[in-house]
């Protein structure tokens, strides 16, 4: 493993022992990039919870080496206190059986839906044009 | 591209007594929804089960497979 790969580790690994609640996505909570990380941090809103977010898209390595440390494929990854949650299919699902917020330490709001908010579709990233042409 | 038949297949050939129902969700072969039921899904954690899942396809997801949406259930 190269040193950048090992440094992408041990980062990951000390945003998961730093943050109680912490999500790995693509895109952020308020931009988030798939339609997957929209539902989990929505989901995660709907309890008023609190949670750090990283946004692995900028460096595929992030990715890598995070899925070779929690033996998980898919992003995005929910760490509650140094455990690995799941994704957004269990966190929906949990966010159901009401046993996210126990897991997560919190009490659902009064008026939380009973269901998983479904997420607006995720927005795509802005196209990086770099206009040239002769006006 | 995979096909939803193929991937039902592959998981129940994988994991003894499965069934797995498997839909294209957006039609264009590459992002698909699996409810899965196995037997030996009774002694995992949900986490487990989808891992057992997951492992099926190894690198394919994320690659040819963009998604996955995983329900489990411990049941054949």
């Amino acid at each position: 493993m190269s040193t950048v790969e090992q440094q992408i580790r041990e980062a990951i690994q000390e945003a998961i022992a730093d943050n109680e609640v912490i999500l790995f996505m693509k895109g952020t909570p308020e931009a988030p990039r798939c339609g997957f990380s929209a539902r989990t941090v929505a989901t995660l809103e709907a309890l008023g919870a609190e949670f750090a977010a990283v946004d692995i898209l900028p460096d595929p390595r992030i990715r890598q080496e995070l899925s070779g440390l929690s033996n998980w494929p898919t992003i995005p990854q929910l760490f509650v206190r140094g455990e690995l949650v799941g994704g957004c299919d269990i966190v929906t699902e949990m966010y159901e059986t009401g046993e996210l917020a126990d897991v997560i330490g919190v009490k659902p709001p009064a008026g939380a839906p009973e269901e998983a908010p479904v997420a607006a579709e995720a927005g795509a990233a802005p196209l990086p044009i770099e206009n040239r042409l002769d006006s | 591209m995979p096909t939803t038949d193929e991937l039902k297949a592959r998981i129940e050939d994988a994991i003894p007594g499965a069934q797995a129902d498997v839909v294209d969700l957006t039609g264009g072969g590459d992002h698909f929804r699996a409810v899965v039921s196995a037997p030996e899904f009774a002694e995992l954690s949900r986490i487990e089960q989808h891992r057992r899942v997951y492992a099926v396809f190894g690198p394919e997801i994320g690659g040819p497979i963009h998604a996955l949406s995983l329900e489990t259930r411990a049941e054949a």
